[in-house]
């Protein structure tokens, strides 16, 4: 790995072909920067990878409509044959937990919502929404289940930084190593 | 997947084919099965599968009489394809089983959401390694193989496969796992080749289809034993499987085995992508319950739906797997768990594969109580629904669903009529 790291500045010694050679088989080539972008579709809960642009929840309620959605989902996020997206109806002070499996509420991260809708919305149409247009929906759902204001305007800046009430009511995944049993002790 | 054709089915006179194509060595057209009307004289026009044609020469299928065939899961579940032609669940014949590889046409499916099998042509499809490392790699398939492969059998199993008392067959309580040879890279030897970077303990792995499924994996996992396969069952990986390029993560949940993989970014964090979120878990035993699956094993004969004739010998048969290693140990116990003996385990125990156990047993003719019992290398024991009920403090009278991936024991009741039920509670 060490050696790895020098290459850089073997590249500047040799002329530029060190690159070329990958360090133990030399297969393959180096993607270029637009190849990473078109497929760097997955978002991390920081939002590194978020193209630019805007929605807000206005416009994504008409996009609801207009894209089909409500044919799933139903007219108000409810009903439908596909999952529903509206938290349940509870007191004040309810554990978020307890409000439902909905994406919009329950994800620990609002870039979840808008990476599964870039990737896999609408059905029979994946990948044809524009930034804009998830920015959008994503804004309109993160609305109508209370997690933000209806004039608030969903950006690669902002959008990371939507508190989600479950951000910190989550059981982080285990530490895993390799030949280790699941849960000590469990149930035997 | 029904392959009988019309136009493949002809009709054959034996005197035909007698005069027309034998040749020395040829096989005794005796052996040609006996036609479903029960005509075998000599002579006589009889209807045949063309078993030797030159389309099933080149590649072959099963004998028409063999009709072993995977159903939609769950019971009762959506059909697939639906109305849209999207996949859903589809669970593999263990009924049928034997030994321990799944025929690559009956392997479970398990998709994202529902999906359309893609059609790829190998020729444009590629594998892009990114993110923290060194070198960001893309690779052609016909690069991906010049790289040291390894083949290994492992079983993938659904997260969804789980029993329940309104199941009947073993198909339906545990089809949703199967066991196969894989042969691929190593995903760390790509990851090696790429130089992973300081903070890349996670990785983003992602599939081509339609929905792009995409699943976040710990890095410990990617660089022990993830392979990145092009091959199943000594052919290129079925399309239903992921062709032409898929993840198998052994012993893990089978969703983050990715299918028509076309990238492995290299990340800092878990990244909660919709596969994520779906095992999401509020407490962290449970959540601890997630990835690894736990040593398991079903009968497969006699099981639910089956009949045994009478009374007398049987060699009792089932499956054992742990997501922990190999199986280490199975038992068996005729009389619901207040007894138990060794089972044989048949051939190499493989770690994380489907492994075949047999015990051999004389049925009296009264009612019987069927369970197995699986131990792996880790010392691992598979727990009763009992147990799991008491570790999570689980009162008798309310409803449970084990949680994680459900590896309690399956008991199969033998009435005294020879009828095999589901008899878990």
């Amino acid at each position: 790995m060490r050696s790895l790291r020098l290459l850089p500045f073997l590249m500047l010694l040799g002329g530029g072909s060190a690159l070329a050679q990958s360090p133990t088989y030399g297969i393959g080539r180096t993607p270029t920067k637009e190849e990473i972008r078109a497929w760097d579709i997955a978002i991390s809960p920081t939002g590194e990878e978020l193209p630019p642009g805007r929605g807000t929840a206005e416009e994504g309620e008409s996009l609801y409509l207009q894209k089909g959605c409500a044919g799933c989902h139903g007219m108000t996020g409810t009903g439908g044959l596909a999952p529903g997206l509206l938290k349940r109806e509870a007191e004040p002070g309810t554990d978020p937990w307890a409000l439902g499996r909905v994406l919009p509420i329950r994800s620990p991260y609002a870039t979840s919502v808008w990476d599964y809708l870039n990737r896999a919305m609408p059905l029979g149409g994946e990948g044809t929404l524009t930034a804009d247009e998830v920015y959008a929906l994503t804004a309109y759902l993160l609305f109508v289940n209370g997690v933000i204001a209806e004039d608030e305007v969903m950006t690669a800046q902002s959008l990371p930084m939507v508190e989600m009430p479950n951000v910190d009511n989550w059981a982080p995944l285990p530490d895993w190593k390799p030949g280790t049993p699941r849960l000590p002790g469990y149930p035997y | 997947m029904d392959s009988k054709q019309p136009d493949r089915r002809v009709f054959l006179k034996r005197g035909a084919a007698l005069a027309g194509g034998l040749t020395l060595g040829a096989v005794e057209p005796v052996s040609r099965p006996a036609p479903a009307s029960g005509q075998s004289v000599e002579g006589q026009s009889q209807e045949a599968q063309d078993y030797s044609s030159e389309e099933l020469i080149a590649y072959g299928e099963r004998s028409r009489f063999v009709t072993s065939k995977r159903i939609p899961h769950p019971r009762g579940g959506r059909p697939s394809p639906d109305e849209f032609g999207l996949v859903f669940h589809v669970a593999a014949p263990l009924q049928d089983s034997v030994g321990v590889i799944t025929p690559s046409a009956l392997h479970y499916i398990g998709t994202t959401r529902g999906s359309y099998v893609p059609d790829i042509d190998p020729a444009e499809h590629r594998l892009m390694i990114h993110g923290l490392v060194d070198r960001p790699l893309i690779f052609t398939m016909d690069e991906l193989k010049r790289f040291p492969s390894v083949t290994r059998l492992h079983f993938i199993e659904c997260a969804g496969n789980r029993s329940n008392p309104r199941q009947e067959t073993v198909q339906e309580t545990h089809g949703m796992t199967s066991c196969a040879e894989w042969t691929g890279v190593l995903l760390s030897t790509l990851l090696e080749e790429a130089g992973v970077q300081d903070g890349g303990n996670w990785i983003v792995a992602e599939g081509v289809e339609e929905v792009k499924g995409a699943s976040s994996l710990p890095m410990a996992k990617a660089m022990d034993d993830i392979l990145v396969a092009y091959a199943m069952n000594g052919e290129a990986i079925r399309p239903q499987q992921g062709f032409p390029l898929r993840l198998v993560v052994p012993g893990f949940e089978g969703i983050l085995s990715v299918k028509w993989l076309r990238r492995v970014k290299v990340v800092d964090r878990f990244y909660m992508t919709y596969n994520d979120y779906g095992h999401l878990r509020q407490d962290p035993d449970d959540a601890a319950l997630g990835y690894q699956i736990g040593p398991k094993s079903v009968i497969t004969f006699p099981s639910g739906g089956q009949q045994l004739p009478g009374r007398g010998f049987f060699e009792v048969s089932g499956l054992a797997w742990s997501g922990g290693g190999a199986v280490s140990r199975v038992e068996v116990s005729t009389d619901g768990g207040q007894s138990w003996m060794d089972a044989e385990i048949q051939g190499t125990a493989h770690r994380m594969a489907h492994t075949r156990f047999s015990f051999n047993w004389t049925w009296d003719g009264q009612e019987a109580e069927l369970l197995s019992r699986c131990t792996d290398e880790l010392g691992q024991v598979q727990p009763t629904r009992a147990q799991v009920r008491e570790f999570w403090n689980v009162p008798p009278d309310q409803r449970f669903s084990v949680k994680g991936q459900d590896n309690s024991i399956q008991p199969w009741r033998i009435a005294s009529d020879g009828s095999v039920h589901n008899a878990i509670s």
